[in-house]
Order: structure tokens, then sequence, then C-alpha cells
């Protein structure tokens, strides 16, 4: 049993408008057999953080293209994407590039 | 298909993930933390230094901005042309490496009236912004869009065009200023704070109504930008400077290019997506960021801690096909995910995009379009697509004669329903009895000038292509504001002044034809 990770979420470029406008949330996922991974926060945000028109966030099993996601200001792509297991106090950033929020 | 001979398939390969805990491949010690273009990961340091030397490359190769020239920054809020600020701020530092010599300010246009903000949050956004700028140092200044109301025609009057500079012209002014100052230190700029000040609601309202007149999602975008540059190129002119820079990214360039074909704006393509854009004739329109794409910028906005402020714009949270910008933006988003080249084959294709040279700076008013100010594309050759589409639209209309148009009643005209309407125009001010009162004409021209409001048939014979199809997209011309209108009906008296004593003037290239008879 993993314990429950703590994650400090930071959403930017206009991502915030789809959270209340509430940029940064320090929150902590429940502990679960297996690690944490990317995918399952993503699925996580949607459920419990996501305000209204979950389709400008996710799609599919990934972000929206054109929405970066740094984690601990680096570019997930280097860390596997979707794949990275989160570890306790990580810092992920979502940044959209988009001009629609 | 469409090759250019050079190599193209490489493009469209799909970017393979790289390893986690990669080298840098500039520096190959540092840990890579930003992935750029495809595969090519970057340190921290080194991306900084790529990012910073883009900037000052793309300035010194256009040469355009001479030393001491005084230069507008249109800042609006967002990562890009925050972090072009933050660029420029870099560049001008003391001891920089190959410093920058121009005397920078900046504007920063509030939409927030255009696009329904309340008035907190347009004060906010504005002050937050402000904070932002006086760190800066330079001066700066808050312009809010309903001031578009108020400006002279002169902006889309035909600018003079400015001074024709030789190559050569450039090194020596350069050379000049060394020598003048020594690189010295700059004089520390009067700082020109105006605070946003209170917009009385009436405006605000009226600028809501001019953008609410256009049905569409994409007409209204499309003028809240003819708008937005108009204004931008009016502070540049009362101000004193004679460039003004824009934040476009690669990103959005490229969109934008895709977006204008769809418009029907392809002749314009290279004003509108070049680096340099001198439609106005004294004031040159610069985009420095058109080399850097939107990922870039976020990720050293990020990691460099530039201060940028979201401001929501008309097309947030709009679904994807709400507007062809929209639509195009999701699209080439969308393949840009998978192939990492997309944008930077557009931006590729776009550079080499050149305006047809038809005596561009001797074209007269007459010739340019009244929003946009490029050069018109209208002339319907015969065989041509756009004289197709024009006579399709006359035969598909059913007017009945005498129906009375829509802003003016004109009783008993008999007007053939298929006759072309920029003729029935002109014709109607006398023949139409008592229903016009000519006394109305505003100076000169006499009885036969059109006393009434342009319609907005009136207006498209002074409109590009692109910029018809978004008149056609407006309810009613009427609120469109006043600089617009007057221009448009000074153009028309001057055709149908021109018209009517054509025959009389003597053309230039008769003179020597002319023989006694």
């Amino acid at each position: 049993m993993a314990a429950p990770v703590a994650i400090h979420l930071e959403f930017g470029g206009g991502a915030e408008l789809l959270f209340n406008g509430v940029k940064e949330h320090h929150v902590t996922l429940p502990s679960q057999s297996e690690p944490w991974d990317v995918k399952q926060l993503l699925v996580w945000i949607q459920q419990n953080l996501l305000k209204e028109r979950p389709e400008l966030f996710v799609q599919g099993d990934s972000v929206r293209p054109g929405i970066l996601v740094l984690i601990n200001d680096a570019d997930w792509e280097l860390m596997g994407e979707l794949d990275y297991q989160l570890q306790d106090q990580d810092n992920v950033v979502f940044i959209s590039t988009l001009h629609g929020g | 298909m469409c090759q250019v001979g050079e190599d193209d398939h490489e493009l469209l390969q799909r970017a393979e993930v790289p390893g986690v805990s990669k080298k840098c491949v500039k520096c190959k010690e540092a840990t890579a933390a930003v992935v750029i273009r495809a595969g090519d990961a970057f340190c921290r340091g080194c991306f900084k230094e790529y990012f910073i030397h883009k900037f000052r490359a793309m300035l010194g190769k256009n040469r355009v901005l001479f030393p001491g020239e005084k230069v507008l920054l249109a800042v609006s809020g967002g990562p890009s042309s925050c972090s072009m600020l933050a660029q420029v701020q870099e560049g001008l530092r003391q001891n920089a490496h190959k410093k920058l010599r121009f005397l920078p300010g900046i504007v920063f246009i509030d939409e927030g009236g255009a696009v329904g903000q309340s008035l907190e949050d347009r004060r906010r956004m504005a002050a937050e912004l402000q904070a932002v700028f006086k760190a800066t140092g330079f001066p700066f200044l808050v312009v809010p869009l309903e001031q578009v109301l108020d400006l002279p025609s002169s902006v889309v009057a035909a600018a003079p065009a400015p001074s024709e500079r030789a190559a050569g012209v450039y090194k020596k002014a350069v050379g000049r200023f060394i020598q003048r100052d020594g690189g010295g230190r700059q004089a520390p700029l009067e700082r020109e704070e105006t605070p946003l000040a209170d917009v009385p609601e009436c405006r605000t309202l009226l600028l809501q109504q001019l953008v609410g007149s256009a049905k569409t999602l994409t007409a209204r975008e499309d003028l809240l930008n003819t708008l937005r540059q108009h204004l931008l190129v009016h502070t540049a002119r009362t101000e004193g400077y004679s460039k003004v820079m824009l934040g476009d990214s690669c990103t959005r360039l490229a969109v934008k290019l895709l977006t204008s074909i769809s418009l029907g704006r392809g002749a314009q393509l290279a004003q509108d997506t070049g680096f340099s854009d001198s439609r106005y004739g004294d004031i040159v329109l610069v985009r420095p960021m058109r080399d850097y794409s939107a990922k870039e910028i976020a990720y050293y906005n990020r990691m460099f801690s530039v201060p940028s402020v979201f401001i929501p714009g008309l097309d947030t949270k709009t679904r994807d096909k709400s507007s062809i910008q929209r639509l195009t933006e999701s699209f080439v988003t969308k393949l840009q995910a998978d192939f990492p080249s997309t944008v930077s084959a557009i931006y590729r294709t776009s550079e080499k995009l050149q305006t047809a040279c038809t005596s561009s700076s001797s074209a007269d008013h007459g010739d340019r379009c009244l929003l946009c100010m490029c050069a018109l594309d209208t002339a319907a050759e015969n065989a041509s697509a756009f004289k197709a589409t024009l006579i399709s639209e006359q035969l598909s209309q059913k007017k009945p004669p005498g129906a009375p148009s829509a802003a003016v009643p004109e009783p008993g005209t008999a007007e053939a329903p298929l006759e072309p309407e920029s003729a029935a125009a002109t014709g109607q001010c006398c023949s139409s009895g008592g229903g016009e009162d000519c006394g109305k004409a505003a100076g000169g021209g006499g009885c036969c000038s059109s006393a009434r409001e342009p319609e907005s048939s009136d207006l498209r014979r002074l409109l590009c292509y692109s910029c018809q199809l978004t008149i056609r997209d407006m309810s009613s011309v009427d609120r469109l504001p006043v600089y617009i209108l007057s221009e448009a009906q000074r153009r028309l008296r001057r055709s149908q002044m021109r018209e009517q004593i054509g025959e009389f003037l003597l053309d230039q290239g008769d003179e020597g034809d002319q023989r006694m008879t």
C-alpha cells in the first residue's frame, strides 16, 4: 500500500478559469495499491477539482493539446509524460498556451 | 506534391519520446529541463541563452530598428508580449552583450469593455499590469479600447510613406550613435504614468453595441483586431513613436496565417504575418517574437519568473467550432501535438511570402482598403473567380423594384434588381425627388454628393475582400465609429466627383498623344 501523496498543483495561462480562478492547489492523493502516475492524476483532477468544461482541459487520456505540463519545473516529455510516477511533494504545473483559456 | 525541393519528409515523422534524465544537447553536462522542437532537450542555462540570443538575432538580422528610435511595445498582458517586454528590458541592460539601442515605451489596450468584463475586474487587471510596467521603468500608457470611438479619420486615410532608407544607412546610424554617446548610460526617461481613467458607461455601451453588431464570432474577432490596430497606430502617432512592436509568437502567427487564408486575406498574408508591416506608412509594425513557439515562451516565463496577467478575450471558453480563428487554432495545436514540426513548417512557409509590389508606396488612398489599410485585391476581371461570386450574388438577390433599402427610404426608384449596387447608390440622390434633403451634404461636391450615411453596399467598394465579408456579417454599419464612416463618405464623394469630371481631366499619359484636329 502506497502512502498518500501530497502534490502541489498550479494552473496558469488561463487554465485557472476552469478551477474557479484558483491558481494554486495543495492536494493529497489518497493512498492506493499502485503508485500514482500522471494519467491517474488527471482523472483525479477531473473528478475532484475541475469545475466546468472538462473538454477544455482533458482530451481522452491526456491533457488537451496546447496545455503544457511541467513536473518539478521540467518538461513532462523528459519525465515520461503520462507514465511518470508521482513522488511526495512533487510540483505539477499546467499552463495553457491557447487563446481561449 | 508541393515540394520546393527541400527535404521535407523528415518533418512529418512522429516525435520520439526522449528518455528520462537526458543530458542537455548543447552543453552535454547539465540535466535537460525543456524539450524544444522535435527532440532537442536543453538545460535551463542553455535554454535561457538560446532564448535571449534569438531575440537579438531577430532584431539584428532585420535591421529595421534604428538606434535612438522610439519604439512602442504593445503589451496585452499575455505571455508573449510580457516575454517581449522582458527581453527588451534584458537587452537594454547596461552591460548586455550586443546591447539594444532604441527607446521603448509601453502601451496596454484595455479591451474589457468589448468583452463584457466588469469595471472592477478591468481595474484590477489594469492595476496588476501597471505594477509590472512600473517595475520596468519605461514610460507606459493604459488606453481603454473605448477611445477608438474618438479617433480622427486620419488613421484610415493614407499615411505618408516613410523615407526609403538604403541598406548602408543602418550601419552608419549605428556608428554615429556609438560615437555620440559611447554607448553610455541612457538618460532616465520621464515616467508618464497614465492610470486607467474611469470610462463613462455610455462609451462602453457604444463599444459593446459596435462589437455586438457583428453577428458571427469570426467577424467580431476580426473587427476587434482592426479596431485595436487602429488605436495602436494612432497612439504611436500621437506620442511620437515610429515603430510598434507586437508580441505575436510563432504559434499565434501560424494560426493567423491559416485563418487569414480562410477569411479571404490571402493577398495580405505577407503583411499580416511578416516581420515588418508598413501598411500605415509612417508607423511600422514589427513582430520580433515570431520565431518563438508558444511552448518556449511559456517555459521561459515560468522558469525565469516573467510576470504576465491572463486577460480573457472574446473567445475564452468557447467551443472549438465557434469561430474560424478558434477552429484553426484547435487544428494547428492538435496537429502540433503529434507532429512537433507543424508550426515551424508553417512559419518557414510564411517567411517566403512577399507582397506583390505594385508600386505600393505610391498607391493613393483610393487603392487601399478602408478598414485594414492593405492594397485592394478586388479588381474583378472578367474571368476571375471573384467576378463569378459577384455575378452569382446579384443573380440570387430578389429585390423587387421600389422596395425600401435598409437604411434609407427611397420611394419611386425603379432600379432593375440586377443592376450593380454601386451604380444605384450614386444615382439615387437627385432622382429620388423629395426623399432626401440634399442640403445635408457636408461641404463641397454639390447636391449630387451622397448626403446620407454610407450603407454597407457603398462601403463594399472601399474594402478588400475579407473586410467585405466582415462587414457583410454586421447587422448594420451605422455602429461603426465616426472616423470610419466619415472617411468612407469622403472617399465615396471623391470617386463620384472623379467620375463626373473624369472626361475633362487631362490624363498624364495622353498629353503626348494629343494632336490638333
